[in-house]
């Protein structure tokens, strides 16, 4: 598995994770938790869809190298 | 005499000795983390209660916006050198080794304000965790009674009742005497705190190797790329692999102890 692979691994895991906690700070504001928490986790949410652009040009620029 | 296989591929496996080496050493990698999250999965499940919410999350969350950072400019880095540019690899592979350092030193602040937290018990029973005046480092009661002149009193600020995570309440005096137990928020502290330094121990020791490994490679490492770019390249490649699997661990260390 050559090092592209494993970024395209790593890259879905993290936007997997952005969501994820973006999800967990929504659910943690409505019962209560803290303001900080919540932006942070709306920032993660803005990361993941960013993560989700970077991931078709990284994809796009490493095209001639292999996934081995 | 010229080792072969440094730079093309075994016909057999495919990967360079390098790329090998290092695929062997990820997996006794995967075993040592997987035994210690196995750990973490049973003694959380055969806890009667377990600690929540111990931990900072928005330093947790830095740290994984650094490291998601870090991931994105090592493989930047590799990519300038498959195309021929040596000072874009200079830039990505710098900015690569910043962000590990200040993962790390992110990290050790964090360990220094659990160092800083304290858990008091009286002899009327009361318990309370918050902070003492002037932040003292893993302080016991043992160190406090051997001191010279141990104080009277202490000056402690408690932490606020749930639902107010991160404020505080008004300092308190607690008279020496009256305290039975003082202890920070050490490894000591419970079976969650000693999972926690255990792991998180462990993964800043790997980021500090890679930053040694990474960091060689921008600087000495990188004459190299004069003599042997193709297995400058590789080598580059295998540091960027490594540092993809440090990343990876701490994925699913931070839900596992910030979050959940």
């Amino acid at each position: 598995m050559s090092l592209k692979a494993f970024h395209v691994l790593f890259v879905l895991s993290s936007i997997l994770l952005c969501f994820g906690f973006g999800g967990w700070a929504i659910h943690d504001r409505v019962h209560g938790g803290n303001l900080l928490e919540f932006i942070l986790g709306l920032v993660s949410l803005a990361c993941g869809l960013a993560l989700i652009i970077y991931f078709k040009a990284v994809l796009k620029k490493l095209r001639h190298i292999s996934y081995l | 005499m010229q080792i072969p296989h440094n730079v093309e591929p075994r016909p057999d496996t495919g990967l360079y000795n390098a790329k090998l080496g290092l695929w062997l050493f990820l997996a006794s990698e995967v075993m040592l983390f997987g035994a210690l999250f196995s750990s973490y999965i049973l003694l959380r499940v055969g806890s009667p209660e377990w600690p929540m919410r111990q931990l900072s999350v928005p330093l947790g969350t830095l740290n994984t916006f650094v490291l998601i950072l870090s991931s994105i400019s090592i493989v930047l880095a590799w990519a300038s050198l498959k195309e021929r540019d040596f000072g874009r690899f200079k830039l990505w592979q710098g900015a690569t080794v910043l962000l590990a350092v200040l993962f790390i030193s992110i990290k050790a602040f964090e360990y220094h304000d659990k160092f800083t937290h304290y858990y008091v018990r009286l002899q009327d029973g009361r318990e309370m965790t918050g902070h003492l005046e002037g932040q003292p480092f893993n302080l016991t009661l043992a160190k406090l009674k051997a001191l010279p002149t141990p104080p009277k009193e202490l000056s402690f600020t408690p932490d606020a009742h749930e639902g107010k995570r991160g404020e505080h309440g008004e300092p308190v005096r607690l008279e020496l005497a009256q305290i039975t137990k003082l202890e920070a928020f050490g490894p000591w502290r419970n079976t969650f705190f000693a999972i926690y330094f255990v792991l998180t121990g462990l993964h800043a020791l790997h980021v500090i190797g890679g930053i040694v490994v990474l960091g060689y490679f921008w600087g000495p490492g990188s004459r190299m790329w004069r003599t042997e770019p193709e297995r400058f390249t590789n080598r580059v490649e295998v540091g960027g692999l490594y540092w993809h699997f440090v990343e990876l661990v701490w994925i699913f260390l931070f839900p596992t102890l910030y979050l959940l």
